[in-house]
C-alpha cells in the first residue's frame, strides 16, 4: 500500500504495522466485514416479512392455515438454532437440487439418494459445475440469507403475533363499529398499532441477529471468523513478507470489539426509535413522553 | 447387530468408554439415536454446570449493578455489558485462543484448552451476565412495600436481604430465568463447533448429528432427532423450574400466583 512496504524486514514497529494492515489479505478481511452487514441488511427486512407472514397466518380463521403458522412460530424454539442452520443449508441445496433435476431430467430413472450418495444430473447441479467462483460464492451466500430469514423469521413472526395481540380491544372494536370489514381493521387499525407494542421484542431480535452473524462461518462463508483465523495463525517467513507468532487471540479480540460496538450503536438507535413510535401512543411510555412536552 | 449392543458399544461414546471407532458405512436408526444421546451428556454437563455456578455469580452482579458505590456497580455494569454485547460464539473463540497462548509459558493452563473446563468457564461467565441482568430487573422491580416492611421490622443489611429482598428478587425473575435456562442447554451446541477440538471424536450431539449428515448427506434424519432430544430436554427444563416457581409463590393467594406460562418468547 505505501510505497516503504517493499522490504518489511527493515522496518519499525509502526511503519511495519501499517504495512502489514493493509496488505492484500487485509483487505480480503475488511471486506468480510461488508458482508457481515451486507447479510445483516438483507436480512433483517426479510425475515421480518417472513415473520409478518407467519403472524398473519397464525391469525387466520382458515384452521389449516393458522396451524402452519402456530406451527411455525413453536417449531424455532425448543430446538438450538445453529442444528436449524446446519440442517437448512443442506436441506435447502438438496431441495432445490431435486426441483431442478424434476424439471430438467425427467427421464432419470436412478433414485436420488443411493446409499451415502445424493445424485442429480449434471443439468441439475446447483450451481452448475462450470459457472465461475462468483456465483457458487453468492449461492453460499444467498442459502445463508434464506436459512437465516426461515429461523429468525419464525422468532420474529412469535413477537408479531404478540404485538397484534396485545393491541386494545377497544380499539378493534370501534373500528367494527365504523362499518370496517376484516381487512380494512388489520390493515388500517391493528397494523399502524402493533409496532410499538412488538418493538421492545423486535429490538431484542435485532440484538439476537447481531450476534448470530458470526455462525456464518459455519455455513462455509468466508466471514469475519474464517478470516481471523487465517490472518492469526501463525506464518513463517517461507510462506509472508510478514512472519509472527499465533496472532489468533488479538485477531478474536478485534471482532469482540467489533461486536461490542455494534451492540453498543444498535442500542442507543433503538431507543431513539422507540421514543418516537410511543409519540402519541396509550401506552405508559406515550404517557411519560406527553407529560414531559406539557410539564 | 443389535440396537441393545449398539446401545453397549456407543452408550457412552461420548466419555471415550465402549468402541473406540464410530460407525463408518450402513447408518442405522438405532445408531443415530444412541450416538446422538450419548453427545447430550456433554450438553447437560456444560448446561447444569454453568447454570449452578453461574447462579451465585448472577446474583453478585445483580447486587453489584443494583449497589450505590460505584465502585461495585461500574465493574458489574461492564461484565454484564461485556458477555451480552458480544456473541458467545466468539467469546468461545477467544478464550481458546486466550488459553492456549497462556498454555505456553504456564503449562498448568493445560486444562484450560479442553473444553470440559474452558469452554465451561467461558458459559459460565457468560449466563452469569444474562442472569445478572434478569435479576438486576426483578431487584429493581421489587415492590417498596416489602422493603419498608422490612424496615419496620427492624431487619437490616444480611437479615433483610437473605428474608426479604433476594426471596422476592427470584420470584419476580423466575420466569425469564426459566427462559434463560432453557438458552443456555442450547448454547451448549456450540462449543465443539468453535475452536474448542473434540478429543478423540468425543463430543456433544450436534458433533454426532453434523457427523451423520456429513457421512450420509442426509440432513432429514440425524438432525430432527437432535430436535427431539432437545425439545425433550426443554419440557425437562420447564417442568423442573416450574416446580421451583410454585414454592418460590406458595404464600401468595392463590388468584395473584405468577402463572408460569410456557413462555415462546425470545427474551434473551
Amino acid at each position: 500500500m505505501f510505497s516503504y512496504c517493499a522490504d518489511p524486514d527493515t522496518l519499525g514497529t509502526f511503519r511495519w504495522f501499517s504495512c502489514y494492515l493493509t496488505n492484500g489479505v487485509h483487505w480480503s478481511f475488511y471486506l468480510s466485514f461488508l458482508k457481515v452487514l451486507a447479510l445483516l441488511a438483507v436480512t433483517a427486512p426479510v425475515a421480518l416479512s417472513f415473520g409478518f407472514a407467519g403472524a398473519m397466518a397464525a391469525r387466520s380463521h382458515i384452521l389449516p392455515l393458522s396451524w402452519l403458522g402456530k406451527a411455525y412460530i413453536a417449531i424455532v424454539r425448543g430446538v438450538p438454532d445453529i442444528a436449524f442452520f446446519l440442517f437448512f443449508v443442506i436441506a435447502l441445496d438438496q431441495g432445490f437440487e431435486w426441483l431442478r433435476h424434476k424439471v430438467l431430467c425427467p427421464d432419470w430413472t436412478d433414485p436420488v439418494r443411493q446409499g451415502n450418495d445424493f445424485i442429480v444430473c449434471q443439468a441439475a447441479k446447483l450451481p452448475l459445475g462450470t459457472s465461475p467462483e462468483w456465483v457458487h460464492e453468492t449461492y453460499g451466500f444467498f442459502l445463508a440469507v434464506v436459512t437465516f430469514s426461515i429461523v429468525f423469521g419464525a422468532f420474529a413472526a412469535n413477537v408479531l403475533f404478540g404485538g397484534m395481540r396485545a393491541v386494545p380491544r377497544a380499539q378493534l372494536e370501534t373500528a367494527e363499529a365504523y362499518g370496517m370489514t376484516r381487512r380494512q381493521t388489520f390493515w388500517r387499525i391493528l397494523v399502524p398499532q402493533m409496532w410499538v407494542y412488538a418493538l421492545p421484542g423486535l429490538s431484542n431480535l435485532w440484538m439476537v441477529l447481531i450476534k448470530a452473524t458470526p455462525l456464518l462461518f459455519l455455513l462455509g462463508i468466508e466471514d469475519i471468523v474464517y478470516w481471523a483465523r487465517e490472518l492469526g495463525g501463525t506464518k513463517t517467513s517461507r510462506f509472508t513478507d510478514y512472519p509472527h507468532g499465533d496472532w489468533r487471540m488479538w485477531y478474536f479480540l478485534g471482532l469482540l470489539i467489533f461486536y461490542l460496538g455494534m451492540t453498543r450503536v444498535s442500542e442507543l438507535g433503538l431507543e431513539r426509535l422507540m421514543r418516537r413510535l410511543s409519540h402519541g401512543q396509550a401506552t405508559s411510555g406515550g404517557e411519560l413522553l406527553r407529560k414531559e412536552t406539557t410539564a | 447387530m443389535s440396537c441393545l449392543q449398539t446401545i453397549q458399544d456407543y452408550g457412552l461414546r461420548s466419555l471415550g468408554f465402549g468402541e473406540r471407532l464410530l460407525p463408518k458405512t450402513d447408518f442405522t436408526l438405532c445408531e443415530h439415536f444412541t450416538l446422538i444421546g450419548s453427545g447430550m451428556i456433554w450438553n447437560i454437563y456444560f448446561g447444569v454446570m454453568a447454570m449452578i455456578i453461574g447462579f451465585f455469580l448472577a446474583t453478585a452482579l445483580a447486587v453489584g449493578k443494583a449497589s450505590a458505590n460505584k465502585w461495585l456497580r461500574k465493574p458489574s455494569e461492564w461484565f454484564i455489558f461485556l458477555f451480552r454485547g458480544s456473541p458467545l460464539f466468539i467469546q468461545f473463540f477467544f478464550a481458546y485462543f486466550f488459553f492456549l497462548s497462556l498454555k505456553k509459558p504456564y503449562p498448568m493452563f493445560d486444562a484450560f484448552t479442553s473444553a470440559w473446563l474452558g469452554a465451561l468457564i467461558v458459559l459460565f461467565l457468560n449466563t452469569s451476565a444474562y442472569a445478572g441482568e434478569i435479576f438486576y430487573g426483578a431487584l429493581r422491580s421489587i415492590p417498596k412495600g416489602d422493603i419498608e416492611a422490612a424496615d419496620a421490622y427492624g431487619m437490616t443489611g444480611w437479615s433483610r436481604f437473605r428474608r426479604i429482598i433476594w426471596p422476592t428478587m427470584l420470584r419476580l425473575a423466575w420466569p425469564a430465568y426459566t427462559n434463560e435456562a432453557i438458552f443456555v442447554f442450547q448454547s451448549t451446541t456450540l462449543v465443539f463447533f468453535s475452536a474448542f477440538p473434540a478429543w478423540q471424536q468425543r463430543g456433544d450431539a450436534l458433533y454426532y448429528a453434523s457427523y451423520f449428515a456429513d457421512k450420509t448427506f442426509n440432513p432429514f434424519v440425524p438432525y430432527p432427532i437432535l430436535a427431539f432430544y432437545f425439545i425433550l430436554l426443554t419440557l425437562v427444563i420447564v417442568w423442573g423450574f416450574g416446580r421451583i416457581n410454585k414454592r418460590l409463590n406458595r404464600h401468595l393467594p392463590e388468584e395473584r400466583k405468577t402463572k408460569m406460562r410456557f413462555r415462546l418468547n425470545l427474551a434473551r
